[in-house]
């Protein structure tokens, strides 16, 4: 073996056994640290699958859904407005959206009740999604009743349930006929929830969306970009929650580090004293201490990131459930596809290990400039 | 055995398991391609808007589609009280977006 990579095996050697001699302090430490990272690695494992799910399902949203305001409140928009929207030069077509909301308050759970195109379901019968499945125990060809807005009971045959795979886009949604749509809710006739237009150049979106506008100074284009974006932006740090957690986790870690920046225990000082009056070098006792520091941040950082995967895809973030699903009834249980985002771990590794590692070698070089006895004296 | 070498095996197999969790991750990726195009599909035959991540409020289920103020709607001074609220953002300011 040559003689520095000797050097640096000898001084692990004695930095281990150094650590191990406050093996219940640097343990604990150690395990925190790893839980700071355990967190954090967790939430970018969460995030970034997440979005890269939802950036690759909502490619295929409409290119833009027209909603018309009232008072400020998003209204039923007249289908008038379509046949007006779809002579727009660049609109392939126009097809009005049926959808609402339907509060349980047997089980009080929210469903998304929507009518889809091409009839898949016949008046009578419906597909649901298997979270409303699992909340209300039932089965394809059982059947569900709802209330309608008369107070009258609509009963409808479970056609089919949307497999579990797909709970992340259809959990709560109960997809129906437009006339059991009508029963439901009672509608002024010729009104649609919202339009889906498509452009057939995407190019051509925001000029489009300018002419509805400017057609209908009522409603409110949203481009399937800004759907896009708004998936973008989810869980973006400055997000309550979020933010929590950072905060929390950063402060941990500066505690860590100010605890090993703001000085060395007395033992260390007459430890670091000790091994110069029996001949060592400042730059030895550095490098001792470097090794302190990277033992425990790197062993932290990558336990905490490997421990994190593991959370995130094997149990699907089970630790963020709770958190995730609030007052939720219906929460969809799905799991993720993993991504690992290399730029944002590496980040991660240089504002954790490379700090720890610094804030540990400083006060030891403080320590170690003064003389020995002065050291063994303090 | 030495510690050092203790500490460098341990090091050497957290490395490779993250070696491994990248293999797991393309893997992954790959053999999900086939759900994922049936799900884009869903979205598509169906025109869905948004993910279905948080049912507890209006604002929260479809967030796409949701008004900038959602929260703040229901009367003149009511707070955001819907713990998913803290996990979505208000969506970004739109490019026709005006309040008639």
């Amino acid at each position: 073996m040559n003689i520095p990579l000797n050097r640096h095996s000898n001084i692990l050697d004695f930095s281990l056994s150094s650590l191990l001699r406050r093996k219940s302090k640097n343990l604990s430490l150690l395990v925190v640290y790893t839980l700071i990272i355990f967190v954090i690695a967790s939430l970018i494992f969460f995030v970034q699958a997440l979005k890269r799910e939802a950036a690759q399902l909502l490619k295929e949203a409409p290119d833009m859904v027209v909603q018309r305001m009232v008072a400020g409140r998003h209204d039923l928009i007249p289908a008038a407005y379509g046949e007006k929207i779809s002579a727009i030069r660049g609109v392939t077509s126009v097809s009005p959206r049926l959808w609402g909301y339907y509060y349980d308050q047997v089980f009080g759970a929210n469903y998304t009740l929507l009518v889809a195109e091409g009839k898949p379901v016949e008046p009578g019968n419906i597909m649901i999604g298997a979270g409303v499945a699992r909340n209300q125990r039932i089965q394809a060809s059982d059947m569900l009743t709802l209330k309608t807005s008369a107070n009258e009971a609509l009963l409808l045959t479970v056609q089919g349930i949307y497999p579990s795979s797909s709970e992340l886009i259809s959990s709560d949604l109960i997809i129906l006929s437009a006339e059991d749509f009508q029963a439901m809710f009672n509608l002024p006739p010729g009104q649609n929830t919202d339009l889906a237009v498509t452009v057939a150049n995407p190019r051509e979106q925001v000029t489009v969306a300018a002419k509805i506008a400017e057609l209908f100074p009522d409603t409110r284009p949203i481009l399937k970009s800004e759907i896009l974006r708004t998936y973008d932006s989810l869980f973006e740090w400055r997000g309550g929650m979020i933010v929590v957690i950072l905060a929390v986790a950063v402060l941990s870690f500066i505690i860590f580090a100010w605890d090993k920046a703001t000085g060395l225990s007395a033992e260390e000082r007459k430890e670091i004293g000790i091994l110069k009056s029996i001949g060592w070098e400042t730059s030895d006792v550095l490098l001792l201490k470097f090794w302190e520091g990277i033992v425990i941040s790197l062993s932290a950082f990558l336990t905490g990131v490997v421990l994190a995967y593991v959370h995130v895809f094997f149990f699907s973030a089970a630790l963020f459930e709770h958190a995730l699903k609030g007052w939720s009834v219906i929460y969809p249980q799905f799991r993720l596809v993993p991504v690992i985002d290399v730029y944002q771990l590496t980040v991660l590794f240089f504002l954790t290990v490379l700090p720890y590692t610094a804030a540990t070698i400083i006060p030891a070089w403080l320590a170690a400039t003064v003389p020995p006895d002065a050291a063994m004296r303090s | 055995m030495r510690k050092s070498s203790l500490f460098f095996l341990f090091t050497a197999a957290n490395i490779a398991l993250i070696g491994l969790i990248t293999a797991h991750a393309r893997y992954s990726q790959a053999m999900a391609e086939t759900g994922i195009q049936e799900r884009a599909g869903l979205v598509r035959a169906l025109q869905l808007t948004d993910l279905c991540l948080f049912t507890e409020a209006r604002y929260t289920r479809h967030p796409a589609m949701a008004d900038r103020f959602a929260p703040f709607q229901d009367h003149p001074g009511a707070m955001e009280h819907f713990p998913s609220g803290s996990l979505v953002t208000p969506p970004l300011k739109r490019v026709h977006e005006h309040s008639p």
